[in-house]
This record gives C-alpha cells, structure tokens and sequence, in this order.
C-alpha cells in the first residue's frame, strides 16, 4: 500500500472562455471573461491575458461590469457567492455571499447587495423576482427603459408563445431575446433562423413585429449596439449579421469566423464586439465588421478522437481541436499556439453533416514526421479514409503537407504508431485497421520510381502488409529499440522484426481481446505488458517468451514513461477511474491514486519536464521526469503535482502579486527587469541593511498603496492609522535615522561630487550635528579651500 | 476569419504507362511536323556529313530536306517511274537511286541531272548503296540479281544470281570495301565477298527479308522481316542471337539510335518500337498514325523521321534541354528597365511602414459558385464540356463537396432534357473508373431516385439509362470473373509458399502460465 500523500491532482490550463458571455470594459481597452473558477482579463488590443482573477472556488457563471464604477466588475459562481473586482488590478473588493448556486447574473441585480464597507458580506435579502426561468442564459434580458414587471410581462409573454408553438409543433421558439437601448424594441431570435422585432411594447395588446430572415438554422444571440442603430446576430452558421435598425433589408456580413457563434457581447462605447464561439475561441471585431483579435483557447469539443501528444520539439499538447485542425497548445504558458489545418476543406457549418474529422495522429520520435488519420464516416462501405502524413519544415517553422493516401485501408485505422528512432530519420509507420491488416508505410528516397511515377521529393509509401488468420488488429507498438513490433490480433500478441518482416512469437492470455500494448522502457525494456478486456493485466518476459505476471484490472489505459521505467495504468473500477504507477519489474507499485476521477480515463499523456525534479520522497519519484496530464470523461485537463512544486508556484505567484503594479505583459517581462535593476539597487540595499517595519505593518502599507484611490474611506480616516502604522520603537528608531542620514548624504552627494568623501566622514565623525549645522560646515569648507589656497600664492 | 478553402481535386497517378528513364528520353520530342509526299515514302537516308540533310524517296522523286528546313531544299525528278533507295555516299557528295525501270542513277547532290546511269538489271531495282572504298555500288533487283557497279566507268563489275526471289533490301560493309548482305523474299540472307564469286555465309530468316541493319562493329547482323526482328552474330558464322516478336504485322524498317544502345524497328502496325540493344527489351513504343514504311534517325537523336504509306512524311525534334530552355526563359522573362524602375529600385527603408495589400485569391468558377451556395450552378460549371471530356477528377471531385455538404440531391434536381442527359452522358463515360466509381454510385443512384418518374418520356435519356444498365451488368461481369481469377491465384500461391514454422511454436506451454501459478507471481497490486 502506498499512500499518495504529498502528490495532489489540480486542474491545469484550457479552461472555457467561451461558458459565458465576455464583457468589454468602458474604454474598450480591457475584455472580462469567465474562465473555470477564475475570470481572465485580456487586453483587447494584445490579445494578452493580462491576469486572472482568482477566488471563486467554483465554475464561474457570470462576469459583469458594475453599473455605478466602470473600473469594478461583480463575477458570480456556483460556490454561491458573488465578488466585485477591480479588473485593471486584479483586486478583490468585496465578496457578497448568497448561499444558493447562482447560474445568471442579471444587469439589474436581483439580489439586493448591500452596500458596506467589509470585506466580506453576508447578503441574505433576496427577492425572488422571477421563477422558473429558461437555464439558457440567452433567452433573459433586460431593457433600460422597461420597468421589472414590463421584464416579467416578456417573460410571460415567452412563455405563451413556447405553449402556443408546442400545440402548433412549428419551430419558431425562442433562442434568445434583446432590447433596444432607447427604443420601446425588443428583438426575439427563434429556432428557425428568423429574427423578430417587437415595438410598443409599452402599450398591453397592442404591439406588432416585424421578422427579419437570414440564417438558416437557429440564431444563438443577438445584440443591439450601444446607440440602437445597428442589430448583431450570429447562429450556427459562423457569420455575424449586422442588421441597420429601421433599414433592415442592409445587412452586412462578416463569414467565416470558426466555430458556432454562442455570444454577442457590444463594449459600452461601441467600439468592439465580440462574438464567443463553440470552439473556445472569443474574437475581437470592430465596429467596421472587421476582425482586430482572436483569443483561442483550448479548443475542448464534446470529445476528443485523436490521443493527447506531445510534440517533440515544442513539447506543446497536440489534440484535435477545431474540426479538421489539429492544436498546439502550450501547457507552460496555458496559451494555444497554433492551428494545423488537416482536413484542408471548406467547413460548412451545419448540424448533422458528416464531415471529415481528425481521428488519429502520430509523431515521430525527433518530431520530423506527423502521420495523421482523418475519416468520414458515412455508411460503412462508404467510409473515406485519409492517411496524411506531414514533414517539418525548418523555415516555415509547421508541418506541411508530404503524402497524403486516400483509403490507406479498407476498414477504420485501430492504430498508429512509429518507431523510437533516437538518432537519425525515421523512415516507417506502421498502421492496424479493422479490415484485419496491417500495414508498413515506408519513406521513400527522392527520384526513387514507384508504380508509375517519378518522385521528386521524399515520399511514403506501402511497403508491407502483415495478418494473422485473418483476426482484426487493435493495438500495435514498438519497442524501446525499434527492432520488435507487437501487434494485438484480438487474443493473440503477435511479435514480428521490422527488419525482416518475419513473424518471431506469438503470445496471448484468452479469454479476452488485447486492448492496449506496451513495452517496458530503459531496464525493463524486455517487458512486454498488454491490457485485455476480460479484466487482466499481463507482463509477458520477451527473453523466455512467458507470461511473468498477470493481475486482474480493468485497464482502460496503459502509458509508458518515455523518460523513465514507469508505467501508469488507469483502472476503471465501480464508476471511477483509479491510477497505478509501476515498474513492470518490480512487483509493488510506486504510487496509487484510487478515486481519481468518475468514469473512464481514455487520454493522458507523459510530458517531459523541461527541468529534472530531485525528489527522492517515493511516492513523489515518479514525476521527477514527467508530468503526467490526463483527461476526464467530463473533459477536464488535470495534472499531478506534487507538494513542493506547489508551494514553489504560490510563492512565486505571491511575488508577483506583491510586485505586481504593472500589467505583466511581454514588454513589461522585457523591459520592466531592466528597470527595475536600474531603479532598485539602492532600494535593495536598503531592504537587506534595515529589517525595520513589522511584517503585519508593512503588509498594511502595501495594501493601503496598491488599493486604488476611489476605493478607500476618506484620507482623514486612514491618517492616523497610517502614521500609526509608520511609528517605530524606541531602540529602532536610532537606527533608521542613521540609516536616513546615510540615504540623505547619498542625496548631498549628488549636488556635491567633489566633496562626496568628506562629507561621508563628516556625516560619521559628527552624528550630533544637525544636517544645516553640517551644510554650514561644508559650505564654508570650500569657500575657506579657495581663499587659503590664494592667499598662500 | 479563415479564407475560403478552394474544392481539393485529388491527383490520381496516370495508368497505363510505366515511366523510366527511358521514356522520359524518348517523351522529350516535340508534336511531330507533317509533310505530305506524292507518294507513300519507301527509304528515308540522312547524310552523314553537316548540315544532315535527308534524302526522301517517295513515288517518282526524291527530295532533300535540311534538317529544320519544311520544305525540300532540292528535288531529283528525273525518274521514269517509281524511284527506290535514295542514298548518300559517306563523303555526303554523291546520291545514288533505284528505279521501277530498272535503272540506277547517281546523282551530284548540288546537280539535277544524273551523273551516271548503270543499266544492266532487267527489273525494278530496289537496293541500291556505295561501298565503304566510295568507288563502287551495290545494287539489288527483282531480277534476283545482286551486282556491283564501278562509278568512274558505269561498269558492271561482278553480278550474284544466289537469291531466288526478289532482293529488298542489301548493306555494305563500312569497315571492308569488299563485304555486303543482302537479303531477298527467299527467307535468306546472304553475306558476300567481292573478292570471292559465290556468298560466303547464308542465314535463313524465316520470313521475306525486308530490312536489314549492321552494327557500328559489324559483328551483329539485324533483320527485319515477316514479325519478326532477328539479330545474327556474324563473328560466330551467323549463329542466331535473339528474335523479336513484338510487332502483330510485318515490320518493314530498322535503326539504330547515334550511340548503338537502342534499335528501333518500324512496321506497317503503325509503332515504332524501341528496343535495348543489351537486354532486347522493348523500351520504348510510338505510335504513327499509318503504316510505317521507313524510318531514320539523325545523328544523336535530334529528330526522329518516319515516312508512311499515306504518304506522309512525319519529323519529330528533340526539345531543347533544360538548361536551354532555361537561360532563355530567363532572357525573355527581363523586364524592360523603364516599366519596372520604380517598383525595383524602391528599398523600403527601416522607419517605413509597410501596408501590405491583400493579396486577392483565385478561385475556380465552380468555387466560386460553391462560395455562394449556388450548388446547381457549381455542378453545371463542372459538367462544361471542356472541364467533362479532359478533366473528369474535377468534376468528380465538385460532386463529391457537393455530396459532403449534403447538397447533391438538390443539385442533381429540376434539370431538363438536355442538362440531364448531359449529365448521364458523363456518368456513362466514367461510372465504372475505379477511381471515380464510390463518388459517382452515389450520384447515379440520386439521379435514378429523383428521376424515376420521367423514364419513358424522353426518347434520349432512356437509351442513356438503357446504356448506362448494360455498362453496369457488364462491369459486373468483368468483377465476378476477376474474383474467380483472384481465387484461383490465392490457392497456387497458398499451395506453392512454403509454410514457415514458428521458432514458439507451443502457445499453450511456453507462454501462457496456469492460472493457479500465475497467482503466485502476481505483483501485489491492492489499494485500500
């Protein structure tokens, strides 16, 4: 039994940012968004997330700009409390608590908050305002002018028409719904693709609509500008519609902006939009319907078909992200790199198209090669297979486009694997499809003839087609060497030599199909484990050919290091997924982690650390090489940390709060070092020499100075306790004047180079003159230098 | 915002012919010059000096062509009847020729009128050439005579009645003044020796002789008659070295390529083959539009030059090479110094902000319509004629985006008469292409959906539906027979390879543990 003790499971990076609508602040400078159980401040002209207000200890639903104080905004959350921050610094103000899940923040805020002065509130006043409302976010909204019960009337109003389109079985419900700013207006989107605009709304029974038609499938938001002169609306499609209000049949368009548009945010000034988008994506456009920014981040789809991998040279995340893409997404810096386009198609945004997906994917040992497998699946005889596979190029700095195999195989590709070549090119993949083959592509030398071509630069073709009796491939994998590949038939592991392409050995455990194959690494390079569905785990001995061990687990995932011996195995056990870590030599296991996480754990991925770890505490060994990030089925991206890295990242997170008056932007990494080596090498010295102030005061201090302005209580009252905070006790006070003196004759001795030793020696020989007192004395120093020196000539 | 993506229009590798070095060569001809003759041309001979003029012997005259020059530079017309053999002494200067009328003439080459006349054959003579010493000729008729003629004094020197049937076609030797062959529709080749009366060596082809061809080194004989092309080692006393077959009807000329590596063979087939002179493999293969009567080669293969029974004469040069073409392309690609000055001499310097002008993308007409959801007229752009008949894979490759989208049926709807049977037309052209065939099934079977309530009110599109069947059931057909062939091939390959015996045989031993065991050595994997 080992305890998993100091090692803890923390969520890492890729967060939504697109759960709930952003806000622009005022001055169009600064976009809020609700980011997990932070909310993220990008600058919108960077794209740069400038920090991450943290506090929320659960999913963020909301982040809105305060009404009264454009620089505060209130963020709600699940955890049922409420905050207002001060975004352009990062600072929590108040925390109102409210003791119920909160789903929606609304302009008007329901719940009363009282307005205090404490830290924290406990705001207990609620007014139920309305019930039973839609989950949908979209389908609220408040006007300005209209008055709360006008609020309840259109909700009402909703409602009998969701009754009224249910008896009809039409499709014109509600999607969502907004109101003009000074107009009595309400614009509705409905599930048809059309937009109704209601007026006199004021005056009961008498209002008439109007309906404007473009999109084709649902509209998922709308947006009125800031003055009322223009209607944004954006559906499934990807396109933002500009409508002109009163002048609807003009329309502008703004296509092709990536995944389903799920918000439409307008910033207070109307300078910027933003339109949030299914893919993880918020993008930046200006009012001239032109895209300035795009902040992707992690794109999460509602699952994930390609493995998680690590690029070697970046060591970037790799997954399938938007369809057809592949990402990059740097771990280090929680930031997407960038977009592969596989597919290299027209994505048309429609629900319920087979289009082409990303698969499956494979990287080369030195990262040279990219295989990557994208199907569409229509019926099963018609499935379209796409074997690509891409080649680095060094100036481009991304994969391009080698050899692309149209139907590679005749059923769905099982997997995919190279082998570990360490130094040198790789020159094989190898491919197992559900036709019950498997292939062996080859590289091919330029100007090498194949079939009936001449080819001009290095490409693959096949070069082996290996079966056995006709049982269908699930997993294949190389060994540590290259020089072995074991294929799962089913029940059989069949060993061959890429060499040669002889079949060595076969081994295999019935009953139960081998799922997931793996050879051991470095000193257990001779093991070979293999998953079965019947519940068991098997370490076969290659050297004698036999079975070494076998324990019964449901294995639903088998990873090897690549750094180290250590093998991870996640086990699916009565509805959660446990973790084993092992060596397949050694009979104990390094580290288990029961309860993980609920269901099946299908993706994690080994990432090498950039820096060794050196703990030597056992439970904790076997990260010193990895990370170990893996994905639940509820698509969170977690990792392992343990204890130490952990207090080393608060406190360097504590650092840079404490330092952290300047937005940390690339330019402030840059240039603000720099600065701050030319500003404070006085003021280091100072802070080694005096250890003066108590913590708790100076803690008071900085506070007090990094709190802006228009937040603190009247100057008056803070005085005293500022100065209160400044006093110091008798025996300290002797050594801070020393220490003032010091500074001050560092001061003098800028006005007065020459005589910068004298004064120093002066300042020490006589600590009871007064500082005049010394001034007189050095004035008249010079002066007496001058006139001696003329009368002695 | 991503810019459209342009429809993918795969490339399929071109079947049919297997590319080499080989036909990469023999590929790097222009389109062939055609020149029309009075008469089918019987005997094409380039000279073998500069500028490598060559002689055209077709029906009563000869002319003589420079070696880029299209029209004749000189013209002999002054033959009685058909003339024969047009051939040039190696010093370039002399033209000797056979007649219908059996008369030899020689010619100066800058003159008209013949030199000389040898008179002495009772029949047409259809074998006429100079010696290697320049100073005598050989002829050959249908008189199954063979006779040397002495050129100063037009006497006839020696004559060989050994042939028992017509002599069409004779060689001298170029290494000795005194050897030739002749070979004659007696199925023989005879070789002579002037020194001596009778031949010295007979060779039986088989088949009428009708070309024959020595080797640069003289050690190997060619000849070409019947199918057949057969190689003779003469050194050996003309023991057969190899015999061609690759021609289906008689294969009438030969040649061989400057560098003695590759022989070619023309024949009334229409191809010229071109074979490896070290493996007697074919190569290479053209293809002619008639019968092939004669062929010639220049020296180093500029030009390749074929005559025809339609009386066509066909030249086809050798492109210039790379490098060429190259250092010209790049001469005339210079701009004039006047238009482009002010784009080329204008350096943005370091302070200077560039706006980058949006670079505007190309697209197809059918992407274009595809861009704007126009699927009916997408399909119609890709159905035009030109893109239907030369490029069917864009086609194919519109109605497979088409099928992505999920838009084909409305696409493939509401056309009429003609626009549906243009439609069929293209789908009877290339349903059963391999290639093509998982997209176009699709397509085929919404066509029949959407139009099965208008079969057998228009004449035209039934019989393309009518056609369209028969091509499937015969598709179907050739596919039952290629698996039974499938079949038969699996079990001769199953029954001939050897089986190959596992080194772990046992499975059951060595490899699988009883599971009472196993427990034993089972790591202690518990969990609280």
């Amino acid at each position: 039994m080992v305890e998993h003790g100091d090692v803890r499971v923390v969520h890492k990076g890729g967060s939504k940012i697109n759960f709930r609508e952003p806000a622009l602040s005022t001055d169009s400078r600064f976009l809020l968004c609700a980011s997990g159980e932070s909310v993220k401040v990008f600058s919108t002209a960077t794209e740069e997330c400038l920090h991450a207000l943290q506090g929320h200890t659960d999913l963020i639903t909301g982040v809105l700009l305060r009404p009264s104080n454009h620089l505060q905004a209130y963020s709600c959350s699940l955890d049922g409390t409420v905050r207002l921050w001060d975004f352009t610094d990062g600072i929590l103000i108040r925390t109102y608590s409210i003791g119920y899940p909160i789903y929606e923040l609304f302009q008007l805020v329901a719940v009363h908050l009282p307005q205090c002065g404490e830290q924290l509130v406990e705001a207990k006043e609620l007014s139920a305002v309305l019930s039973n409302i839609s989950s949908n976010p979209a389908a609220s909204a408040f006007g300005r002018e209209v008055r709360i019960f006008r609020c309840l009337e259109v909700y009402f109003f909703k409602n009998f028409f969701l009754k009224k389109d249910n008896q009809k079985g039409g499709k014109n419900t509600f999607t969502c719904i907004t109101c003009h700013p000074t107009e009595d207006c309400i614009a509705s989107g409905h599930e048809d693709g059309k937009i109704r605009l209601w007026r006199n709304f004021n005056h009961r029974k008498e209002y008439t609509y109007s309906t404007l038609h473009w999109h084709h499938s649902a509209v998922s938001s709308l947006r009125f500008t800031p003055e009322g002169t223009n209607l944004l609306s954006g559906g499934v499609e990807s396109v933002l519609v500009q409508w002109r209000y009163n002048q609807e049949s003009q329309r502008d368009f703004l296509p092709r902006l990536g995944g389903a548009i799920t918000h439409i945010s307008v910033s207070p000034d109307g300078a910027l939009f933003c339109t949030s988008h299914s893919d993880n994506k918020i993008t930046i456009i200006q009012s001239c319907v032109k895209v300035s920014a795009v902040i992707q981040g992690l794109v999460k789809g509602d699952r994930i078909r390609t493995d998680l991998m690590i690029e070697p040279r970046s060591k970037a995340l790799v997954l399938n992200g938007k369809p057809g893409h592949l990402q990059f997404y740097s771990l280090q810096r929680d930031k997407l790199l960038y977009n592969l386009d596989i597919v290299q198609q027209e994505y048309i945004h429609e629900s319920g198209l087979e289009q082409f997906e990303v698969v499956m994917a494979a990287f080369d040992a030195s990262g040279s090669w990219l295989a990557t497998v994208e199907e569409r699946k229509q019926k099963a005889p018609e499935l379209e297979l796409n074997l690509k596979l891409w080649a680095f190029d060094d100036q481009k700095q991304s994969f391009v486009l080698n050899t692309t195999i149209s139907a590679p195989h005749e059923g769905r590709i099982t997997a995919l694997c190279f082998p570990h070549v360490s130094d040198g090119q790789t020159t094989m993949l190898v491919s197992t499809s559900r036709d019950g083959h498997f292939k062996a592509w080859q590289l091919a030398a330029p100007g090498f003839i194949k079939f009936y071509l001449i080819l001009k630069g290095p490409s693959w073709s096949c070069d082996f087609l290996g079966a056995y009796h006709s049982l269908v491939p699930e997993c294949c994998c190389f060994s540590a060497d290259s020089s072995l590949l074991a294929v799962g038939f089913q029940e059989v592991v069949t060993v061959w030599t890429p060499a040669s392409w002889e079949l060595l050995t076969t081994l295999s455990q019935p009953p139960g199909a081998v799922r997931d194959l793996c050879f051991g690494r470095l000193s257990c390079s001779k093991y070979l484990l293999g998953a079965t569905t019947s519940r068991l785990l098997c370490c076969w001995n290659l050297l004698t050919c036999s079975l070494e061990w076998v324990t019964s687990m449901d294995v639903s995932l088998l990873l090897a290091d690549p750094l180290s011996e250590n093998m991870a195995a996640f086990c699916f056990e009565a509805g959660s997924t446990d973790l084993f870590v092992f060596k397949p030599g050694e009979p104990r296991p390094l580290f288990s982690h029961k309860a993980l996480c609920s269901g099946r754990v299908t993706h994690a991925v080994f990432v090498p650390r950039e820096v060794m770890l050196e703990s030597c505490d056992e439970a904790s060994q076997w990260l010193n090489c990895s990370h170990l990030y893996f994905l639940t089925q509820s698509m969170d991206l977690l990792t392992f940390i343990t204890k130490a890295e952990e207090d080393k990242l608060t406190a360097s997170s504590k650092q840079l709060v404490v330092s952290d008056d300047v937005a940390m932007t690339p330019f402030h990494l840059l240039l603000g070092k720099h600065r701050d080596q030319l500003e404070n090498p006085q003021a280091e010295s100072r802070l080694s020499v005096e250890p003066i102030r108590q913590p708790s005061s100076s803690a008071g201090i900085n506070e007090l100075l990094q709190m802006p302005a228009h937040v603190l209580p009247s100057a008056s009252f803070l005085c005293s306790m500022f100065v209160q905070s400044l006093l110091i006790s008798k025996e300290e006070e002797m050594e801070s004047e020393k220490e003032e003196e010091d500074s001050d004759g560092e001061m003098e001795s800028r006005i007065s180079r020459p005589e910068h030793m004298p004064s120093g020696e002066s300042g020490c020989a006589a600590p009871a003159l007064t500082k005049e007192e010394v001034r007189e004395l050095r004035r008249l120093k010079k002066l007496d230098h001058s006139w001696m020196k003329g009368l002695l000539d | 915002m991503a810019s459209y993506k342009p429809t993918n229009i795969p490339v399929y590798p071109k079947l049919g012919e297997k590319v080499t070095e080989e036909t990469l060569y023999w590929k790097n001809y222009k389109t062939p010059i055609q020149i029309k003759e009075f008469g089918a041309v019987s005997n094409i001979h380039f000279s073998p000096v500069t500028p490598y003029n060559f002689a055209v012997t077709a029906f009563t005259r000869i002319h003589l062509y420079g070696l880029l020059s299209q029209e004749p530079v000189k013209t002999f017309t002054r033959f009685k009847d058909t003339a024969y053999c047009g051939r040039f002494r190696s010093d370039g200067q002399l033209l000797v020729a056979g007649c219908e009328d059996s008369v030899v003439r020689l010619f100066d080459v800058s003159g008209k009128v013949a030199l000389r006349m040898f008179k002495g054959h009772t029949k047409a003579v259809h074998v006429t050439d100079f010696t290697s010493d320049r100073y005598q000729i050989l002829t050959g008729s249908d008189d199954y005579t063979c006779c040397l003629w002495d050129i100063p004094n037009s006497a006839q020197l020696n004559t060989y009645q050994e042939h028992t049937d017509y002599i069409r076609c004779g060689v001298t030797s170029q290494l000795n003044r005194d050897l030739f062959v002749t070979g004659s529709y007696d199925h023989s080749l005879k070789v002579f020796d002037a020194r001596v009366d009778k031949s010295v060596m007979t060779i039986n082809h088989g088949h009428p002789v009708e070309s024959l061809l020595l080797y640069p080194s003289e050690g190997l004989l060619v000849s070409a008659g019947g199918r057949y092309v057969r190689v003779w080692d003469l050194l050996k006393g003309g023991q057969p070295l190899v015999s061609l077959k690759n021609h289906h009807k008689t294969v009438t000329c030969l040649a061989l390529s400057s560098n003695g590596q590759r022989l070619l063979s023309g024949s009334l087939d229409r191809h010229v083959k071109v074979y490896n002179t070290t493996s007697y493999k074919v190569v290479h293969n053209f293809d002619y539009p008639a019968a092939i009567l004669s062929l010639a080669l220049a020296p180093e293969d500029e030009s390749i030059v074929v005559g025809m029974t339609n009386s066509i004469l066909s030249i086809k040069h050798r492109k210039p090479s790379e490098e060429a073409k190259e250092t010209a392309g790049h001469q005339r690609r210079r701009p004039s110094y006047r238009v482009y000055a002010h784009r080329k001499s204008y350096v943005p310097k370091q302070d200077d902000y560039l706006v980058s002008k949006p670079v505007r993308q190309h697209l197809a007409k059918y992407d274009k319509q595809l861009k704007k959801f126009n699927v009916s007229k997408a399909l119609d752009t890709a159905l035009e004629t030109w893109i239907r008949g030369r490029k069917p894979e864009i086609t194919v490759a519109v109605i497979r985006e088409l099928d992505r989208r999920g838009t084909l049926k409305n696409a493939l709807a509401g056309r009429d008469e003609q626009e549906l049977s243009r439609l069929l037309s293209f789908l009877i052209a290339n349903l059963v292409d391999a290639r093509f065939a998982p997209v176009l099934i699709t397509a085929a079977e919404m066509i029949l959906d959407i139009y099965q309530s208008i079969i057998g009110q228009s004449p035209v599109v039934d019989k393309q539906l009518l056609h369209l069947q028969s091509l499937l059931e015969r598709e179907l057909d050739y596919q039952k027979d290629l698996l039974e062939v499938l079949g038969m091939l699996d079990t001769m390959f199953a029954s001939s390879l050897p089986k190959i015996e596992l080194p772990c045989s046992g499975i059951s031993t060595s490899n699988g543990l009883p599971q009472g065991q196993s427990t034993a050595s089972r790591p202690q994997v518990q969990v609280n």
